[in-house]
């Protein structure tokens, strides 16, 4: 009896240790290159590597949980997981709710239409016409105080954001300039499309760009967040990573050399 | 524990969502239920070539979700080319449309088949003694046939409107802004369940209060013959009777 009780102290001992190393990471799966849900059901994209990089870094057990990207934040504040890899833009309204690792990466936003269809996108342009965004998002904030005279198709996803445009249900779209360039345009969807004007920054703020999301005070976890990226952006991995993806830099400016 | 600030802020947002699923409710009732009176006739009619093509669309419609039905008629036409430079296609464009269609289709398959069951339970010597009587058949249809199944069908047809108006809720998928997808923006954006997804339960079970009342209103008048209560109080003079003796 009293072996087994002090077997059983020295489990309970041992569990917070044993849990500090299990991190969950919550994923999206609807963000091509970021993330995408191949017809096998397994993840891959961009964000899936870096989770993959940092727990290795971390020397962490992880375990991705897929999540809408609706009820993300949400989803992080009932304890579903830990952390979220998931191409969230760092807002000032999201800092409110949840603490933010250094930045991963930084793209900014820019219009696609049919060929020809637009010159430029300044307001008047744009007046009267049907702009698709995604919901909930930086864009489409950004869009209902800079564009209050044109029509917006707010849809739950990013490639339905792209899709509603191949559809014919709106007049342009405002999306990620990388998810429209590789998942869309590079696409045979994407034919008989292409990029408006150049491409546009919404966040001012000097931490802009696209951090891991984590509750509010998880302060440790933050650190060994940190430490892991900068360790990876340092020696080369987080470079490689990326060339996979795109042929251009995404390096955040506060880790461009 | 419930931020009343964050329910007074989205209150405004939430009656515009409620605005919307009435809207939605009440034109798919309304066109399934005129679609549904001759598809059921013709689903419980002797000639195969009326029966078998109504029975094909009632299985088609009520063996697949309505989930499914609204993906294929809001993603899967706008991709053939045909379709989109067709005449149908500004009314297709519109995600409120799609809506709407696939709502009326699934209702209508629903309603038909109730219908359909309650004109096959008309007894036949109600048929038999009014075309005894002399009645042309439209007659028969319109006075003695009709208000028979239609009573008959009502407490199942109640049922059917209140589910559709819980499946109105399909409709946020499709970019259109009625209870949920409110409350659905609650949530994201404040992250409370109450505030949310509590609200939009609100707004729904007080829907459903009022439509379980409209149809009571209905059942009292239309199967008065059935309520016991309605045959069985007795009369207002024999009660004062009693009491002078």
């Amino acid at each position: 009896m009293r072996k087994t009780l002090a077997a059983l102290s020295v489990f309970a001992l041992a569990l917070p240790a044993f849990a500090q190393d299990q991190v969950r990471i919550g994923v999206e799966g609807n963000y091509p290159p970021f993330s995408q849900v191949s017809p096998d059901g397994t993840l891959s994209g961009f964000d899936i590597d870096i989770a993959n990089a940092v727990c290795a870094q971390m020397k962490a057990d992880c375990t991705l949980v897929q999540q809408e990207w609706d009820g993300m934040i949400p989803a992080l504040a009932a304890n579903k997981f830990d952390m979220i890899v998931a191409s969230m833009t760092i807002t000032d309204e999201r800092k409110k709710v949840v603490d933010f690792s250094d930045p991963y990466y930084d793209v900014p936003s820019r219009f696609i239409a049919a060929e020809g269809a637009f010159g430029g996108y300044s307001p008047e342009e744009l007046a009267g016409k049907t702009i698709i965004v995604l919901r909930n998002s930086p864009r489409a904030q950004y869009l209902e105080a800079t564009y209050p005279d044109s029509r917006i198709l707010a849809v739950d996803r990013e490639p339905a954001v792209y899709l509603e445009l191949a559809a014919g249900r709106g007049d342009i779209a405002f999306g990620s300039s990388v998810v429209s360039a590789e998942a869309f345009l590079k696409q045979p969807e994407g034919e008989g499309f292409e990029q408006v004007g150049e491409t546009l920054t919404l966040t001012d703020s000097v931490d802009g760009g696209v951090g891991i999301a984590m509750r509010k005070g998880d302060e440790a976890l933050k650190t060994r967040v940190n430490e892991a990226l900068a360790a990876i952006m340092q020696d080369g991995s987080y470079a490689k990573m990326a060339a996979q993806y795109f042929d251009f830099d995404i390096t955040p400016p506060h880790a461009r050399k | 524990m419930i931020d009343w600030t964050i329910v007074r802020e989205m209150l405004p947002a939430f009656w515009h969502g409620l605005q919307m699923t009435l809207l939605l409710l009440v034109t798919s009732a309304v066109a399934g239920l005129l679609l549904s009176v001759p598809l059921s006739v013709a689903r419980s009619a002797r000639s195969p070539w009326a029966r078998w093509p109504v029975f094909g669309f009632t299985f088609v419609i009520r063996g697949t979700p309505l989930l499914v039905q609204l993906f294929i008629l809001y993603y899967g036409l706008p991709q053939f080319g045909v379709i989109r430079n067709s005449t149908l296609w500004p009314l297709l464009r519109d995600p409120w449309f799609c809506a709407w269609a696939a709502f009326t289709l699934n209702t209508t398959a629903y309603t038909t088949e109730i219908f359909a069951g309650a004109i096959r339970t008309t007894p036949a010597g109600e048929i038999e003694a009014a075309r005894a009587m002399g009645l042309t058949r439209a007659q028969v249809f319109r006075d003695v046939f009709w208000p028979g199944a239609w009573r008959r069908a009502l407490p199942q047809y109640g049922n059917e409107i209140i589910q559709l108006m819980h499946a109105t809720a399909l409709a946020s998928t499709v970019t259109i802004v009625e209870i949920l997808r409110v409350g659905r923006d609650v949530y994201t954006n404040y992250l409370k369940i109450p505030e949310s997804f509590g609200m939009a339960a609100v707004f729904y079970l007080g829907l459903t209060l009022v439509l379980a009342g409209l149809f009571r209103l209905l059942e009292r008048h239309f199967l008065r013959h059935l309520d016991p209560r309605a045959s069985a109080t007795p009369m207002p003079e024999p009660v004062k009777a009693s009491a002078h003796a």
